[in-house]
């Protein structure tokens, strides 16, 4: 059974929010609001500075909280990669799954129902990649299958070091950035 | 130094998270005192005797008020919904890892309950509507004269209501992504804070439904209302000094599981000892020891205690002030949990 996951360059990344276009035009998301964005983190003090540019959307986490807290069973894991998504026609807009997850990548549509990435299972289906993989101007993400060793994404996290967001919230989320 | 730059502005979400307004609080609040109401109502009728009638207040007004406030609470939760008209899908699955959904399954029970345990003595309580409702007599004889069913209906008042209670803190303390609420305390602190507001309001509506002159006028207009409702038979007040009573220990058990809930934040991890600040130093400070710690357990804590020892006559302060302070309570919960964040480890 596939696992998909993500593998996201920081040192590739340059934050042109491509992704977030693409997104926003693949799945009609409406104006205001957005299922992927770009963070910015500096650390460290002069002359010893870093800059980590992401690119984050739903971690697809294989612990999700959003889907055990789900009063209706709306927000569920798919049979296909392990992927979470939101069934429309369940859902309450009861806002619980917004407050279970630690990455605030779910929002209220404006029709009410609870939405996030949703990793375009639609055009994964058909074998293309997700919409915000396929524009990447420079070719920082990586999607695939983590069950399959020879896939692209089992070799680049074996080849350089990464980390996930937040691994201590415990919900082992499924999209890895390389460092 | 580590800077954190987000470019996303999600409503509900950013710039900081606001899930859920003042529904929330309000439902939590109006399930915790129908939860404490259901728990009284229980106890009282399994140890009330048959002629005895100083406890009608609790098995009777009790439980009818329950049903009036916990139709205002699960109104005040449909108004939080923003897909209004899917909220009976609830009722087409029971996922056992939600809180919410066990919630949404209990809330079934408590209403029957609720309504036998006011059924089982309202003739005696409200001999009015008795008159002009006469199967209220005939429902109320049948379950006196079958000891087994009173006792039945008083332990599940007793269970559903432990059950309401506790579900009302553990839908908060399920969010592991909100570290202050992410605590096992939160159940039965919601529980006994449930407990001292019933509590609380069962003993104002005892004091005033007692005549009393220098009674200010605002009270009298509220007095005029219950005792006319209740005209032909006064309500006793002999239990009040037990409800104040007991007020005080639930009140004294809920100060106790506050103060666990804040020692077990600060010996967690950072994020949990950067929520609790938020409590103890931060933002919600203030509103948390002054209006919730001082004003709603503390000075009614003091002034029961000289009620009990007759020192002051009883007053609706203590009940006023507990009711308050449980709202807030619930207020200041919601709020600062939804301003705690594991963010603040982001690297």
């Amino acid at each position: 059974m596939a696992r998909y996951i993500m593998v996201i360059d920081t040192r590739r990344c340059v934050g042109c929010m491509d992704c977030v276009v693409a997104c926003k035009t693949e799945n009609n998301i409406p104006e205001g609001y957005t299922r992927d964005w770009i963070t910015e983190t500096v650390c460290g003090e002069f002359p010893t500075v870093g800059l980590e540019i992401r690119t984050e959307r739903c971690n697809q986490c294989a612990n999700p909280p959003c889907v055990s807290c789900c009063p209706t069973g709306a927000s569920h894991v798919h049979e296909r990669g392990g992927v979470v998504l939101v069934n429309k026609d369940e859902c309450i807009g009861c806002k619980a799954c917004l407050a279970a997850c630690p990455y605030d990548a779910r929002f209220i549509h404006p029709d009410g129902y609870a939405d996030k990435c949703t990793f375009c299972i639609h055009r994964v289906e058909k074998g293309l990649d997700p919409a915000c993989v396929s524009v990447c101007p420079t070719h920082c993400m990586h999607f695939g299958d983590a069950d399959d060793p020879l896939s692209e994404v089992s070799r680049l996290l074996t080849s350089r070091p990464q980390h996930t967001l937040l691994p201590e919230a415990g919900t082992k989320p499924r999209i890895y950035y390389l460092t | 130094m580590t800077e954190f730059t987000l470019y996303r502005h999600n409503p509900l979400l950013d710039p900081a998270v606001h899930v859920w307004g003042w529904e929330i609080p309000v439902y939590l609040f109006l399930g915790g005192l129908v939860a404490g109401l259901m728990i009284i109502a229980g106890v009282r009728l399994l140890i009330m005797r048959p002629t005895a009638r100083q406890a009608l207040v609790c098995c009777t007004v009790g439980p009818l008020i329950g049903l009036v406030l916990l139709s205002a609470g699960m109104f005040a939760l449909f108004l939080d919904l923003s897909h209004k008209f899917y909220v009976w899908r609830l009722y087409l699955a029971f996922e056992p890892t939600s809180p919410m959904s066990w919630g949404a399954w209990i809330l079934l029970f408590v209403y029957p309950a609720l309504l036998a345990n006011a059924l089982t003595h309202l003739p005696e309580a409200i001999p009015a509507l008795a008159k002009r409702v006469p199967v209220l007599v005939t429902i109320s004889d049948y379950i006196l004269a079958r000891p087994r069913i009173v006792v039945g209906i008083g332990l599940a008042n007793m269970a559903i209501g432990v059950a309401l209670g506790i579900y009302t803190g553990v839908l908060l303390g399920a969010m592991g992504a909100r570290p202050l609420w992410n605590s096992a305390v939160l159940g039965p602190l919601f529980l006994f804070s449930g407990l001292s507001t019933a509590a609380a309001l069962l003993h104002g509506i005892l004091v005033l439904t007692t005549p009393d002159d220098e009674r200010p006028q605002f009270a009298d207009f509220l007095l005029s209302m219950v005792a006319r409702w209740s005209q032909a038979r006064p309500l006793d007040t002999r239990i009040a000094p037990t409800l104040a009573q007991a007020d005080n220990s639930f009140l004294t058990i809920e100060l106790g599981l506050l103060g666990f809930l804040l020692i077990g934040h600060l010996t967690s991890t950072a994020v949990h000892q950067q929520a609790a600040g938020l409590l103890l130093t931060g933002p919600y400070a203030a509103v948390f020891w002054v209006f919730v710690v001082g004003l709603g357990i503390l000075v009614p804590l003091v002034i029961q205690h000289l009620e009990l020892l007759h020192r002051i006559r009883h007053t609706i302060a203590p009940s006023l002030l507990v009711l308050s302070g449980g709202l807030v309570l619930r207020f200041v919960l919601v709020a600062a949990g939804q301003a705690s964040h594991w963010a603040t480890a982001l690297p």
